[in-house]
């Protein structure tokens, strides 16, 4: 039962990916709606991202602060520590799991309520093939903008850690810049991009197939956009498993 | 012309269109008619592509709509609008927009030009003043009214209309009602409309048949109605006393 369900929702949402990346009908009209997207994904994510992002840089050095305190580890470890578990892990991890229920179930909702008030229905008598209209916009502005608000992510959490060392005098300004530009490999950012690609990637097509298929009334809209973020976080942990294994290996 | 030829419709067990054979003629309001669950919605949505037939075929004029390709089918789409039950107006788009919106789809006309259309439209349907409203800042006639404008912009050959009166008085039903109509015959447009309402048969009924259990029970006009002494007909368009006696002293008279 288990498997035949796991096929079932691998071929639809191998068929709607199929569907959703095709010739567009009206170059300017995705592009507007890529555009649409890119500022409601983006701008509207930005203060939650940063807001995040400062205290995950902040706990992170408080309590790296807290286990190397009394060991013979060098103090300046701790800005090495928040620089490199920021970029590897928690920034596109972190982050990706806070969009996919801020984004994602947004999305799924979106697109289901179109789907149960008939928008989806009207589009297609018109000839607009749906799934590329409502999907391809919003996956290829995740592409490209959730990379980036995982960028700031990495660098907000670097000043995050910043303001919870030195002015709190755990370490001197001195002692977390040096950590900060010791052991640094370009590589670590490689696979920060890579992974929020991965994830941003997932987080939209899952949330988009959730709501594109909901049937019946609001109790299978809430959820639709609850599967959304559970199916989403699963996979992006899973992929970030995956990833590690893949790239470090 | 559209044609439907031994239409079956089936949901798992449940069996809910048995063997449609029936036609639509162009410039003439054509009408299913039946109590809730006979089946309208259901061939309504066979009809314009949303649902797949379990067998029988979709004609449109001599065109089997069911054996076209995907981008066949798009081709006939562009010639088809339609209204819904609940008119789905986009609701982030304002009145101009959700008009405008099949033009700046699938046309290469001038800003300028599809402002032109999109007013043409819009005055079509007597609105005139609600171009920057947004859909839940009219009332219910006027979302209807914004639905068929949407629905003629691109200059369909073919309008179907999903139940046009639900929700709405009997005044604002019968603007509707004489509005499809005009439209119909003013663009020669194979209409078909999905009702329940009996004003909107003996309005502008010019081609009706009547669904119950997934059959057709009765086919006619509205002339035809009156006179017919078929009880199937007679229960759904005469269901009150008061209707039957309305109808009886018709008769009489």
């Amino acid at each position: 039962m288990f498997l035949k369900n796991f096929l079932y929702h691998m071929g639809r949402y191998t068929m709607m990916l199929g569907t959703s990346f095709s010739r567009p009908e009206n170059h300017y009209m995705y592009y507007k709606e890529t555009m649409r997207q890119m500022n409601d994904i983006g701008v509207g994510s930005l203060v939650i991202v940063c807001l995040i992002s400062v205290f995950i840089g902040a706990v992170t050095a408080v309590q790296f602060s807290y286990q190397l305190d009394g060991t013979l580890v060098p103090t300046y470890y701790i800005g090495y520590i928040v620089r490199d578990s920021t970029i590897i892990e928690l920034a596109p991890t972190i982050t990706c799991l806070v969009l996919a229920g801020k984004v994602g179930s947004n999305m799924a909702a979106e697109i289901g309520g179109m789907r149960q008030k008939e928008h989806i229905d009207a589009m297609e008598i018109m000839g607009v093939n749906t799934a590329a209209y409502l999907i391809m916009p919003k996956v290829i502005a995740a592409l490209i903008v959730i990379p980036l608000l995982v960028a700031i992510a990495a660098f907000v959490s670097i000043i995050g850690g910043y303001i919870a060392a030195v002015p709190t005098g755990l370490m001197s300004d001195a002692e977390y810049i040096q950590g900060l530009r010791s052991f640094f490999i370009p590589y670590n950012v490689f696979m920060m991009f890579v992974k929020a690609v991965v994830f941003a990637f997932l987080l939209t097509s899952v949330s988009c197939y959730q709501g594109y298929y909901v049937r019946g009334g609001s109790i299978e809209l809430g959820q639709a956009s609850t599967n959304a973020v559970v199916f989403s976080d699963i996979l992006i942990l899973l992929a970030d498993y995956v990833i590690a294994v893949l790239l470090t290996g | 012309m559209i044609k439907t030829e031994n239409i079956f419709k089936s949901f798992e067990d449940n069996e809910v269109l048995k063997g449609i054979t029936t036609e639509f003629f162009p410039g003439q309001a054509n009408l299913i008619i039946g109590r809730s669950g006979a089946g309208k919605t259901v061939l309504l949505k066979l009809l314009v592509g949303l649902l797949k037939p379990t067998s029988g075929k979709v004609f449109y004029d001599d065109v089997d709509f069911f054996s076209l390709s995907k981008k066949e089918v798009r081709a006939i789409r562009m010639k088809v609008g339609m209204l819904f039950q609940a008119s789905a107006l986009f609701d982030s788009m304002t009145v101009e927009e959700n008009i405008r919106f099949p033009l700046d789809m699938f046309t290469t006309m001038t800003w300028k030009e599809k402002q032109n259309r999109v007013n043409f439209c819009l005055e079509r349907v007597n609105l005139g003043e609600v171009n920057q409203s947004y859909p839940s800042e009219i009332s219910g006639g006027m979302q209807k009214r914004v639905g068929i404008a949407r629905a003629i912009v691109l200059e369909p050959k073919y309008l179907f209309c999903d139940e046009p009166n639900s929700g709405l008085d009997p005044k604002t039903s019968i603007v509707i009602d004489e509005l499809i109509k005009d439209i119909t015959v003013e663009n020669n447009m194979t209409t078909v409309i999905n009702t329940h309402d009996m004003n909107s048969v003996m309005e502008i009924g010019d081609n009706v048949i009547l669904l119950y259990n997934g059959e057709i029970a009765w086919r006619g006009n509205r002339d035809e109605v009156l006179h017919s002494d078929n009880e199937t007909l007679h229960d759904f368009m005469f269901a009150s006393p008061f209707l039957q006696q309305l109808r009886d002293s018709a008769l009489q008279k």
